[in-house]
């Protein structure tokens, strides 16, 4: 038994790990996407797909870039966040975006967002919203320009060409806009109105963040904070509640954007002031702000908040002596 | 009874469907017996005797002064060969007693042949317990006098025994609350007498409520068995107290402290068993397991057998082992020596093979924040993790790292694979090197 001995690993407990890692954690997230993904799709036509392509390979690239020149191994690619990050920022653009736009996005995404502060884990600010941001504040025409859908639920046809402008129905009600009509619930629900690629279709997010919370890869508390203040604030201004929440992106950001886990609160009470906050700036933006839609800021906001959220709330410690 | 449960925990696989079903057997008489002088917590033994020493199966053969400590007994009848530095579990070398048996089984004089603890006072009960050598078996082999002597201002009213045996793969206890329900009350008994305390509770997960229905046949009112969910770490002493009882140890502190004593049920076993044979802590159970066992069991044997007999008991690996844990897969210690001898804390020995034994690069932390949810004591092991990997003792101390009771639950739960328990330790281990400074 001697030869043996040379061969036996002597290491610190515990001994037995659990098998889901960061990359897993990854690849739940795009699964749950692509439901929502494929609708945008076929609301808004083929060449979304294009778009949502090119902004993920784009991502994948950038973050290889940065990896090379930050001497890091290439393997990390293989934890599959650049992919999420590539689809999440393809999935907030506007339909018809130029072939460049998610190109420069992912770049802002990736290297401004995620690799200047030293990659996964160390960004504070979701990396696809930093990209959306960039985009906005650089090309407001461009990522404002909205598309009716192609196709559409209910037998109903799209009484505009797809190549005539249009309005999100936030901005539709927000600057009451004339000659425009504000959907049903039912259509807000599905999602075969005008909006950013994957953020219509509130029915299809839903599922993939009740999937994502069944596989225990985002906590419930945020999407049900988030939303829940939302509701709350709509009614306390006279804002009808099912109307903010279908409409925008809410759905979008609360199930997959304030639920990242490096930029939001590592507690359970921080993640649920996290969610309140987030559906609090949400509100403030759509009502005050000059956007329609106040989702991507309203959770930047937050993420900027989590390390002051961090270091006040603590868990309460097993044995403390309560005061 | 209610039950109140702990925040926290994990769910690993459990595994014990792998040696469960096989009863209790001992194992030949080993051709050398390694026993180590340090077997416990507390001070280490000296050893008594010399080589060349004849010895008798029960005698003392080392002691110490010191109030934390237990004396080590012969096994069994035969020559001292050596005392000598050998590989203690806990991976350093210890100074040992090697015995070579002469197969006689000759008991030493001394022993007392009848014991009926009725009729002994609680103080003469502690001072059998210590000289008996008995100390925690559920691993971490506190002695027992000690935890059963409280200082005259602590109020003692609860005697628990654990029988909640979270760590996967170990059977150990499911087979002595089958097999030995008797004496597991028994030694329930003489714990409470010893104490002066009225109520006694078994603890036990609800993975071996068939051991429950069985130790429910021997009890009286004066004992209860609460049935207590399956989550890991539900054996620790301050969550089984919090789980039953709802009072919670404070940070420090002992169980103590709130009135409490526990000890594991294969203690109840050892101390009912000294009573009734007059022989101190000569052996105990073992469970050898692990997917890569031929055929798992659960073996009576003498402390001080080198693992490679328990091994060879077992049916030897099924391909190249990989890691030899003594303990449970959370909280045991790997092993690189095959003569490692069984201590009075080894439970089980659960073998992986090379492929079974996982090795992960971490990568940077994603702030999940699983290792806070799963933490029972309410600790964050990542931010205590990253103090200590900068140095920053001070900051980890404030924010509880002396609490941590090490179960692993963080590390066995981390998606980027780090290390987290293994740099609470180095903090634990600088912090407290400081203090005694």
């Amino acid at each position: 038994m001697k030869s043996e001995m040379d061969k036996l690993i002597v290491s610190s407990s515990p001994h037995i790990f659990v098998k889901e890692d960061v990359s897993y954690a990854m690849r739940q997230v795009i699964y749950a996407l692509i439901p929502a993904t494929l609708a945008g799709v076929y609301f808004f036509g083929l060449y979304s797909l294009l778009v949502i392509l090119v902004s993920i390979i784009s991502a994948v690239l950038w973050e290889a870039f940065a990896l090379i020149l930050r001497k890091k191994p290439l393997n990390i690619l293989l934890d599959f966040s650049a992919v999420v990050t590539g689809l999440l920022l393809a999935l907030t653009l506007p339909p018809k975006v130029p072939l460049w736009i998610p190109i420069v996005g992912s770049g802002a995404a990736i290297l401004l967002g995620k690799q200047v502060f030293g990659g996964l884990g160390d960004n504070f600010l979701n990396p696809a919203l930093v990209g959306r941001a960039f985009l906005l504040s650089s090309y407001p025409q461009i990522m404002t320009s909205w598309m009716e859908p192609i196709h559409k639920i209910g037998g109903m046809v799209s009484q505009a060409s797809p190549l005539t402008s249009t309005a999100t129905p936030l901005a539709i009600e927000k600057l009451k806009l004339t000659g425009y009509q504000i959907p049903s619930y039912f259509h807000l629900f599905i999602g075969d109105i005008p909006g950013c690629i994957g953020e219509t279709s509130a029915l299809l997010l839903l599922l993939g963040g009740l999937y994502l919370i069944y596989k225990e890869i985002v906590d419930w508390r945020i999407p049900l904070s988030y939303i829940s203040t939302v509701i709350i604030i709509s009614l306390l201004f006279g804002k009808d509640p099912i109307f903010q929440i279908l409409a925008g992106g809410l759905f979008l950001g609360a199930f997959f954007m304030a639920t990242d886990w490096v930029t939001t609160p590592l507690t359970t009470k921080g993640k649920i002031i996290f969610g309140i906050g987030a559906g609090f700036f949400t509100m403030v933006i759509r009502l005050f702000g000059i956007y329609p839609e106040g989702v991507s800021y309203g959770i930047l906001v937050m993420n900027a908040l989590t390390p002051l959220i961090d270091r006040t709330l603590k868990p309460r410690k097993f044995g403390e002596v309560r005061k | 009874m209610k039950i109140y449960g702990f925040k926290g925990g994990v769910h690993p696989p459990e595994k014990k469907e792998l040696s469960k079903d096989v009863p209790i057997t001992k194992i030949p008489l080993p051709e050398r017996l390694l026993i180590l002088t340090i077997q416990h917590t507390g001070a280490p033994t000296t050893p008594l005797v010399k080589a060349k020493d004849h010895v008798f199966k029960g005698q003392k053969i080392g002691d110490a002064q010191a109030f934390v400590t237990a004396p080590i007994h012969a096994p069994t009848s035969g020559t001292v060969k050596r005392i000598a530095l050998f590989p203690h579990p806990n991976g350093r070398n210890v100074l040992g007693i090697e015995i070579e048996p002469d197969g006689k089984e000759e008991i030493f004089p001394d022993i007392p042949r009848d014991l009926s603890w009725q009729n002994l006072s609680p103080d003469e009960i502690k001072k059998r317990i210590r000289e008996a050598g008995i100390v925690g078996l559920g691993g971490a082999a506190f002695p027992t006098h000690v935890k059963i002597s409280p200082p005259p201002e602590k109020k003692i009213d609860t005697v628990i025994l654990n029988g909640a045996e979270c760590e996967p793969y170990l059977t150990i206890d499911y087979r002595l609350m089958l097999e030995k329900p008797q004496l597991i009350i028994e030694g329930l008994r003489i714990l409470m007498y010893a104490l002066g305390v009225k109520k006694g509770i078994i603890g036990i997960e609800n993975n071996k409520k068939d051991a429950a229905e069985v130790l429910r046949k021997y009890i009286d009112r004066d004992i209860e068995i609460a049935i207590l969910p399956t989550k890991y770490p539900q054996g620790s002493e301050k969550h089984l107290i919090k789980a039953i009882l709802d009072r919670e140890v404070p940070s420090g502190g002992l169980p103590l402290d709130v009135g409490v004593v526990v000890n594991n049920v294969g203690t109840a076993v050892a101390i009912a068993e000294h009573f009734k044979t007059g022989l101190p802590l000569i052996s105990r159970g073992v469970t050898v397991t692990g997917e890569n066992i031929n055929s798992p069991k659960n073996l009576e044997v003498l402390i001080g057998t080198p693992v490679s007999k328990l091994i060879e008991a077992a049916g030897g690996f099924r391909e190249k082992p990989g890691k030899i844990i003594f303990g449970g897969p959370m909280m045991g210690i790997a092993i690189y020596d095959m003569d490692t001898p069984v201590i009075k804390g080894t439970s089980g020995v659960v073998v992986f093979s090379e492929k079974e034994t996982k090795y992960y690069e971490p990568v940077e932390c994603v702030r999940c924040g699983r290792c806070i949810d799963v933490c029972p004591m309410g600790l964050m092991p990542t931010i205590l993790a990253k103090y200590v990997r900068r140095g920053k003792l001070i900051e980890a101390e404030e924010l509880g790292i002396l609490d941590c009771v090490e179960c692993g639950s963080c590390n066995y739960i981390c998606p980027s694979r780090r290390p987290l328990l293994q740099w609470i330790r180095v903090g634990k281990t600088d912090i407290l090197a400081k203090k005694r400074k």
